[in-house]
């Protein structure tokens, strides 16, 4: 065993690449949820954005258009949830369960022919006076156009949420959607259009998985990303900035393990292999404990019935 | 336009249709997909539902039918009392692999020991194993709160880790010439499950799906404790007034679907699938959701449902083997659900022409 063989620089930059699946797809789940919506389907749409982005990338040749398709499959998953919970007022438990198991089969359904197949490469940001600068060059200025949107993404989120009058409207819906719906706000809308941009970041987030940090498509390779995006946003206590410090952290331990599988580190790699999951739990834990942020509506079912 | 009025009380008469027109509205939903695929959809929707019961080699198929129920059922059993009280197990698979585990390694540590005890002592373990690994959300959820559909979620994962390490290490088989995987436990008169009535399938855990089902349905319907669990569900607030303490629910609907999850995982692993392996997790834990919902969460309903959707396991196997992917049964699993929660819809409300009503409103 030989810890120095591990390259703290190195470390940080394929951290962040880890990350930025899990943080796409939970500040997209954590909108959804400041207006009152549970969507346990994050998986399912992160896998059908991951083969949808996949799929559109090896045939266009083109990776943007692949993150585009990604949103778009999301997007329309997400559609799927957003007319059952809130025009059928199905249980949202139930039907998040039902979007996940249903994404797992439709993206290997659609997957079978892209198994073994590579992506075309991403545009990196390559400015050669940033990524010479020491350490932080190396670590943090060399990442493909995606790490920095995901992070812009994050910043116009929490912006939008706290400064503008619709982020207002959309929060009052989430707290209280009986009180939203009797000043005149339209539940029912703003809770879609923010199921559906939560399905798009989903999406966004799969494809960034199958694109770019894996950069192949294999049956069920989310591997619980999804679940943990959605700790994530427990985790963040419902705060767009946390997002990204979650994100890394879930990120810094899935490839720390790696890293110290790789080194033969003497503990065996059924421990280290279940850390990130094992690492979530242990975080919910602590989160659970404090008085609770979580918006006041979570999961309720709104009906209007004049 | 529509409007929808709430009922009462759920339609009892559409809580009964609404499954039948899922079923069927999945077939045409699912034909469509089919047809997407470049297969004909009526015989593949015929190669599903059909063939296996009626077709060639039915009399092969409809072995397998229990086979598959019945795990199937004795897991979403154990779920549809955890929702009924809103304690949401998604971990089934997780704790079925554990049981399974458990109660092989209880087996094994035995071999080559010949004695009646053995089988016993496994289920037991099996039992022990689903019941301690659902004890930890259970656990966390009581002493801080937290939410145990993420935790049961998580440690599904973490199961199937230690999964393939156990298969890889501690329960291989020592004279398997290094190939993972532990000894054959069908093949070992004292830890094997075999059909019960050769060819029907029917084994041990088939036997003790019928008996959860009845157990269930009592525990329910005629039992304090169930009473206290649909009361949970129903209204928490009321349930504190009646005396329930929610931290025990929780603890008995968790410990109880994790116990009966792991028992399937024990009949499993010493009938149909024989030995650990690293792909011993089959799905059977979240196909278990479906099923719970498609039965109405009610015991009898879930017998049903599990026959159903082991039907379309089945029916997936045939469907494969005349070039239709594995994975469009999954799909095609998931869209039941949905269709399910859609119509649903039905139950809880009445849809009114909103129009005349407002009329009729103006002219009192």
């Amino acid at each position: 065993m030989d810890l120095s063989a591990i390259n703290p620089l190195a470390l940080i930059a394929s951290l962040i690449v880890a990350s930025t699946p899990i943080l796409l797809a939970a500040i997209g789940e954590l909108v959804v949820e400041k207006t009152g919506v549970l969507n346990l389907g994050v998986e399912g749409m992160m896998i059908v954005g991951a083969i949808a982005g996949f799929a559109v990338s090896v045939n266009t040749g083109n990776p943007w258009l692949g993150f585009l398709a990604a949103m778009f499959a999301g997007a329309m998953l997400a559609l799927v949830f957003a007319i059952l919970t809130q025009y059928f007022l199905a249980n949202q438990v139930a039907t998040g369960l039902a979007l996940t198991l249903f994404g797992l089969g439709l993206s290997a359904l659609m997957g079978i022919n892209y198994v073994g197949k590579k992506p075309p490469s991403f545009p990196k940001l390559d400015v050669q006076f940033l990524t010479d600068i020491p350490i932080i060059g190396q670590a943090f200025l060399n990442h493909d156009y995606m790490v920095y949107i995901s992070i812009l993404l994050v910043a116009a989120v929490w912006y939008f949420l706290k400064f503008t009058r619709t982020g207002l409207v959309l929060r009052a819906v989430g707290e209280n959607h009986d009180a939203a719906h009797a000043i005149g706000y339209n539940v029912t809308f703003i809770r879609v259009l923010a199921i559906l941009f939560g399905g798009a970041c989903a999406g966004l987030g799969g494809a960034y998985l199958s694109l770019i940090s894996v950069s192949s498509w294999t049956e069920g390779m989310t591997a619980g990303a999804g679940w943990i995006a959605l700790a994530l946003v427990v985790f963040a206590s419902w705060k767009p900035w946390w997002i990204i410090i979650g994100a890394y952290l879930f990120g810094g331990v899935t490839v720390l393990q790696l890293n110290l599988q790789a080194v033969g580190v003497t503990i065996p790699a059924v421990y280290l292999s279940s850390a990130p999951y094992v690492v979530t739990i242990l975080v919910l834990v602590i989160m659970s404990g404090g008085r609770s942020s979580a918006p006041a509506s979570l999961g309720r079912v709104f009906h209007a019935s004049h | 336009m529509f409007r929808l009025e709430a009922r009462p009380q759920p339609s009892k008469l559409w809580i009964g249709i609404s499954p039948i027109l899922a079923v069927l509205a999945t077939m045409v939903a699912g034909g469509f997909l089919f047809a997407a695929l470049g297969k004909d959809p009526f015989i593949s929707i015929r190669m599903i539902f059909w063939d296996p019961l009626f077709g060639e080699f039915a009399s092969y198929y409809r072995g397998q039918l229990l086979t598959k129920a019945g795990p199937l059922i004795l897991i979403a059993l154990g779920l549809s009392i955890g929702f009924r009280a809103g304690i949401w197990n998604i971990g089934a698979e997780g704790q079925y692999i554990m049981g399974a585990l458990c109660g092989a390694a209880i087996g094994l540590a035995m071999y080559p020991l010949d004695a009646w005890y053995i089988f016993p002592l496994m289920v037991l373990g099996g039992a022990l194993g689903g019941w301690a690994w659902a004890m930890i959300p259970a656990i966390l959820r009581n002493r801080f709160g937290t939410n145990e559909i993420l935790v049961s979620l998580m440690l599904v994962y973490v199961a199937e880790k230690i999964l393939a390490a156990a298969a890889l290490g501690l329960l291989k088989n020592p004279e398997g010439r290094g190939f993972p995987g532990s000894r054959n436990l069908a093949n070992w008169a004292s830890s094997a499950n075999p059909d019960l009535i050769a060819g029907t399938g029917m084994h041990w855990g088939v036997v003790a799906a019928f008996i959860a089902v009845i157990g269930s349905y009592v525990l329910m319907q005629r039992h304090l404790i169930g009473f206290q669990i649909n009361l949970t569900g129903q209204s928490p607030r009321a349930a504190m007034f009646a005396g329930v303490v929610p931290a025990k629910v929780v603890a008995f609907t968790l410990g109880l679907s994790g116990a009966l999850a792991g028992l399937a995982g024990l009949f499993e692993v010493t009938g149909p699938a024989g030995q650990i392996s690293i792909d011993f997790g089959s799905g059977y834990g979240f196909t278990a959701i479906i099923v719970a919902f498609l039965g109405r969460l009610n015991p009898f309903g879930i017998l049903l449902a599990g026959l159903l959707l082991a039907l379309t396991y089945i029916g997936g196997n045939v469907a494969e083997q005349e070039g239709l992917p594995a994975a469009a049964i999954q799909a095609f699993q998931g869209m039941l659900l949905f269709f399910l929660l859609a119509f649903d819809l039905l139950s809880n409300f009445r849809i009114r022409l909103a129009h005349s009503s407002v009329s009729k409103k103006e002219a009192v």
